[in-house]
């Protein structure tokens, strides 16, 4: 599978980022990189699974779980990433996080290929890039107490901090919010919310410069999901903090995120700052995804057929189809989708998009018009707001930046 | 708007120790306690409620509010409690369509799960066994309460899946839980509960497991039935998007009590309770725009061992002191009407609940 | 399933023939690592050299290690003939050897016991599987009550009590002092009622030490079981109790007990040495402790294969109900 089209669109991308990063950012940073310089940069990563079978172990097939993907993380923003289950989302945290070894393609965090760094290389870089996981049950050793959890990246990294470990644990616990003196207790006398609060002090001990968090609320109860979003707030306007935020929920991820990424078997389909992103997708998984989204409203009930019902399941990432991987499900798909990959391009600054019939920007492939059979079928769950010329004209005139088809 | 009003009057305030409900299903005062090493677990702790044919009603909650062992307690499936091998301790009253089930004959109440009774389930692939095929399962499902053959079951079983939208239905009757993907394995199990037109469809969480475009698909598929087959339903989630989709009524739990029900359009555009200020104030929603800050609820929910005295939600309450006298730490508050079928259970005043909802909430929601 | 069944007959071939061949050596090279000669084992210590050097051609002790193995192998499946100078000795197929005591052929000997092992082991697993699984599955469903924490003391009985121990008490009681049953076995040509007779002692001592495991393990995944989401589903579609238990429960309940069916029949048929010794039973086990004590290291070899079959086979049976009973196992 070639790279190189989003490997042009990534030096586009790096020149004119829509988003700047969170103003307050600035004014704390005590970092290296300056807010709005790159701190990751990742390309044309690939991470396969092989899957092997019978008595030899021969390899079969590979799980494709992220297949070729280029994106930038600038200082003191946050990205966000969203996906559904299978997009390999969570494969592309552990892969930054280097978790995981790539099968191909780079990680740069500040300008250093941290690609292929050996234990003793990444235990530097393990200081500067933390993670933060979705159980907040299960990442936690039942058998320490939480200032052993919190303590353990000092002496795992070989630092002393200023006044000490449990000092520093101490602070750090008031930082997350939790009492300090709590400092001796076991993570079972903690409720979920505390729990992910430790998992955050534990992330924030080594002062990172990038904090990964894969599906950091998902796990918690409605009302504790705000506190956790809050505290991470807090935290990057405190410590200029950068984020890379792995999770399902649009609304969580629009609520945290500067810029957003969305995946789709293995691949970005479409990378925008967030106001782009949610007032204008442009790819037709984008707007699926987002219309999908159950809004806590009755009386939107009556709006019902703005949503786009996309038929079936996402396809195995063994085998994902040829040219674009949504096809088999869009509703615009045509002939050249599924033979051609869309590149990964800039259609409008600060909104990459990869597709042949962009929603809310010009069409990449006009002269093919004819709708695959699939699309055909796929298009009779698309509400008829959507899919009628009068809509995309709309879309095309205001692709500039108001909201062409807002429910409000 | 009709249909809102119409939905109304299924929430009327049950009379105590009238034996003779109007209502197609009524809930009157249902306790369910699991005595445990620790203490009395109170997971549900004095809940009343009605719902008429053909109408759903969503029960909002937070886990260990006691929504999901509401809806056992209905089916009568707390056999085996999951707090260890001491039985559940239940009483009220639960009226279906004119029978008393807590006092019913256990058998009788057997024969009416799965016929008048049916439930969907969070998790498709923990609920459904994983050695027999789906066709199997949902045979038996319609064998149990309906005399004839096999063939003539496996027809009803393939036109059930083709109803959900199974595609292929005669060939994947034959398939097993494994091999559906998580969509269509939800499908199969609302196949299966419905297989013998039930009158009341319980949904556990029937979306929590899946991604969201299947989740729109299954919300979807729910409501087409529910038209189609009339049944009255109740949905369970801690999703508020969730039930907006679907409820013509809403019931928040907290602490295994009632603290707001009414008609959806009220709960969401007037709510009257403290904790669904709470709710709303902490989702990131879509549908507006960005919110600069969520308003999150202090606090975690209560140990069900441990409630706390007077009113549940108090500790966490950011109004505990607005009404006098430290009534909300001693008096528990009582169900209240705070206008046409919405009940609150909160001690500070209608004006005083009004004001604060339209001068400090509403506003920053 | 017929790929499943394919791969797994290829794989309990394959592990037959590394198990053939790992035996091989054990017995045959790692006692001349230890210097001790085969050769000398076979004829005693006191015998002249000639004796001995006669032996080790005849034997093809002095072959390379290579045309061993093979000879070893020729002589299961297709027999072999031992020769030295004028002494041609025949050994038919399947040939393993012949006993260095009593110079009998080892292969009559294995098939006479091998019956009597084998009844001593399927009986007592029928025993043991049904009164083991069910008082298991009774002590689930009833747990706390008097029958669980009863039936839990005799099972802890059961399993911590040695079988010489319970063996000789029930000898002691039904033989001796009732004289209910003889304690002579009697081969099932002669008599079918003599046979069952001196069978069903052995049977129900080597049964209740199962059968108490075998309620444990039964007891507690049963338990496990009826905390499963289906279980739920199967009470919320109606239906009955005994259904419940009996279809859905049971069925998931009884992958662990067959594979632990499996492993234990392999064992047992190996030789159930401590059961036939107390007894008298002539089965492989009381051949194979002769064998040890005379260092008769053909017999043991043959025991030993003839074991190592059983396991694979019963394991290959265990492998196929697996399948029959759980879908997804047919994938892999």
């Amino acid at each position: 599978m070639s790279e190189k089209p989003e490997d042009a669109a990534v030096t586009t991308s790096a020149q004119s980022d829509g988003a700047g990063p969170k103003p307050a950012a600035g004014t704390t940073l005590t970092k290296d990189a300056a807010p709005g310089e790159t701190l990751l940069k990742v390309t044309g990563l690939q991470k396969h699974f092989p899957i092997r079978k019978g008595l030899l172990q021969r390899q079969v097939g590979a799980v494709r779980a992220v297949d070729g993907i280029d994106f930038e993380v600038k200082s003191g923003e946050t990205l966000g990433v969203v996906g559904e289950s299978g997009c390999g989302k969570s494969t592309m945290g552990r892969l930054i996080t280097r978790l995981l070894e790539p099968t191909a393609g780079t990680v740069e965090f500040e300008g250093r290929d941290i690609t292929h760094l050996g234990v003793s290389g990444m235990r530097p870089m393990r200081r500067d890039v933390q993670m933060i996981f979705q159980d907040p049950y299960s990442s936690l050793n039942p058998r320490h107490t939480i200032g052993t959890i919190i303590g353990a990246p000092f002496k795992l990294q070989g630092v002393t901090p200023e006044g000490g470990i449990k000092k520093e644990v101490q602070r750090l616990l008031s930082v997350v919010g939790l009492n300090p003196e709590h400092y001796n207790r076991y993570p079972h006398e903690f409720s979920g919310g505390q729990r992910q609060r430790i998992g955050i002090a534990r992330a924030l001990a080594l002062n990172p410069k990038l904090v990964v968090a894969d599906e950091p609320v998902s796990a918690l109860d409605v009302s504790i999901q705000a506190q956790v979003v809050n505290l991470l707030d807090d935290l990057q306007q405190e410590l200029g903090l950068t984020y890379v935020i792995i999770a399902h929920d649009l609304s969580v991820v629009r609520h945290v995120s500067d810029r957003i990424a969305v995946m789709y078997l293995g691949k970005i389909v479409e990378l925008a700052d967030r106001e782009s992103l949610y007032k204008a997708p442009m790819h037709p998984y984008t707007k699926a995804l987002m219309s999908a989204v159950p809004i806590p409203d009755p009386r939107r009930r009556a709006a019902k057929s703005e949503r786009i019902l996309l038929k079936g399941d996402v396809p195995s990432p063994i085998s994902p189809p040829s040219g674009c991987r949504f096809h088999t499900r869009c509703w615009k798909a045509t002939e050249i989708c599924t033979t051609k990959e869309p590149p990964l391009l800039e259609l409008k600054p600060g909104q990459q998009v990869a597709c042949h019939h962009p929603e809310n920007a010009e069409d990449q492939a006009p002269q093919d018009t004819v709708l695959l059979t699939a699309a055909k079928e796929a298009v009779e769950l698309v509400p008829d707001a959507v899919v009628s010329a009068d809509a995309a004209q709309k879309a095309r005139a205001e692709a500039t930046g108001e909201e062409p088809e807002d429910a409000k | 708007m009709t249909e809102l009003s119409k939905s109304g009057s299924a929430l009327g305030e049950p009379v105590k120790d009238s034996p003779a409900p109007t209502a197609f299903l009524e809930v009157r005062d249902l306790k369910v306690h699991f005595p445990t090493d620790d203490g009395l677990v109170k997971s549900v702790d004095g809940l009343s409620f009605s719902l008429e044919k053909g109408k759903t009603l969503g029960i909002v909650g937070e886990s260990g509010s006691g929504k999901s062992v509401t809806s056992l307690g209905i089916m009568g499936l707390h056999t085996t409690g999951q707090y260890g091998k001491r039985k559940a301790q239940i009483s009220g009253e639960i009226w279906l369509d004119g029978t008393e089930l807590l006092t019913a004959d256990p058998d009788h109440v057997r024969k009416l799960r799965g016929r008048e009774m049916a439930m969907i389930f969070q998790d498709p692939l923990s609920a459904l066994h994983p050695y027999y095929t789906i066709g199997h399962q949902i045979v038996e499902a319609y064998r149990i309460h309906h005399d004839v053959d096999k063939k003539t079951a496996r027809r009803r079983a393939i036109e059930m899946l083709d109803r959900v939208g199974i595609p292929q239905p005669d060939k994947r009757v034959d398939g097993y839980p494994h091999e559906f993907s998580g969509g269509m394995r939800q499908r199969a199990m609302i196949a299966m509960s419905l297989v013998n037109n039930p009158e009341l469809l319980i949904a556990d969480e029937p979306t929590t497991a899946l991604d969201v475009t299947v989740q729109a698909q299954i919300l979807d598929l729910i409501r087409d039935l529910q038209k189609e087959f009339g049944s009255a339903v109740i949905i369970i989630t801690h999703d508020l998007g969730v039930v907006a989709e679907l409820s013509d009524d809403l019931l928040v739990m907290y602490g295994g009590r009632c603290v707001e029900r009414g008609p959806a359009e009220k709960v969401f555009y007037e709510p009257r309770h403290p904790y669904t200020w709470g709710l709303l104030g902490s989702m990131p929603r879509l549908d507006r725009e960005q919110q600069e800050r969520l308003i999150p609820v202090k606090g975690s929910p209560p140990s069900l061992i441990n409630i706390p005295s007077g009113c549940a939600f108090n500790p966490r309450c950011p109004y505990a002191d607005v009404p006098k006298d430290n009534v909300t730490r001693t008096v528990r508050p009582e169900l209240t009407e705070v206008g046409s079928q919405h009940w609150a259970a909160c001690h500070m005043t209608q004006e005083q609940r009004e004001r604060i909802w339209t001068e400090e909430i509403a506003p920053k929601l | 399933m017929l790929a499943y069944l394919f791969r797994r007959l290829f794989a309990a071939a394959v592990m037959l023939v590394v198990i053939i061949l790992v035996v091989f050596c054990i017995f045959f090279l790692v006692p001349r690592w230890a210097g001790v000669d085969p050769a000398t084992m076979f004829v005693g210590k006191q015998a002249d050299p000639q004796a001995i050097e006669d032996v080790r051609q005849k034997l093809g002790l002095a072959d390379p290690i290579l045309v061993q193995v093979w000879e070893f192998f020729k002589g299961l499946f297709a027999g072999r003939t031992y020769a030295a100078g004028g002494d041609v000795t025949e050994c038919a197929a399947p040939c393993f050897g012949y006993s260095f005591r009593n110079e009998q052929a080892i292969w009559p000997v294995l098939t006479d016991r091998f019956p009597v092992t084998l009844a001593l082991a399927l009986g007592a697993a029928v025993l043991w599987l049904l009164f083991g699984v069910a008082a298991g599955v009774l002590s689930a469903l009833k747990r706390g009550s008097l029958w669980d924490r009863g039936a839990m003391v005799v099972a802890l009985g059961g399993v911590s009590l040695p079988i010489y121990f319970t063996g000789l008490l029930s000898l002691a009681i039904f033989s001796y002092g009732l004289g209910w049953l003889d304690a002579q076995y009697v081969p099932l040509e002669e008599s079918f009622g003599g046979w069952l007779g001196g069978m069903i002692l052995p049977w129900i001592t080597l049964a209740f030490l199962y059968a108490a495991m075998y309620a444990r393990i039964t007891r507690a995944t049963m338990l496990e079981i009826m905390g499963e989401d289906y279980i739920r589903t199967a009470r919320a579609k109606g239906l009955r109790e005994p259904v419940v238990i009996g279809k859905h429960a049971m069925r998931s309940t009884m992958t662990p007990i067959l594979t632990m069916l499996g492993m234990d029949l392999g064992a047992l048929i190996g030789g159930a040495i401590l059961t036939e010794t107390t007894f008298s039973l002539p089965g492989l086990g009381a051949a194979v402790l002769k064998a040890i004590s005379d260092k008769d290291l053909p017999v043991i070899l043959g025991v030993t294969l003839i074991t190592s079959l059983a396991v694979i086979v019963a394991n290959l049976v265990v492998d196929i109900l697996y399948a029959v009973i759980d879908p997804r196992v047919r994938l892999a």
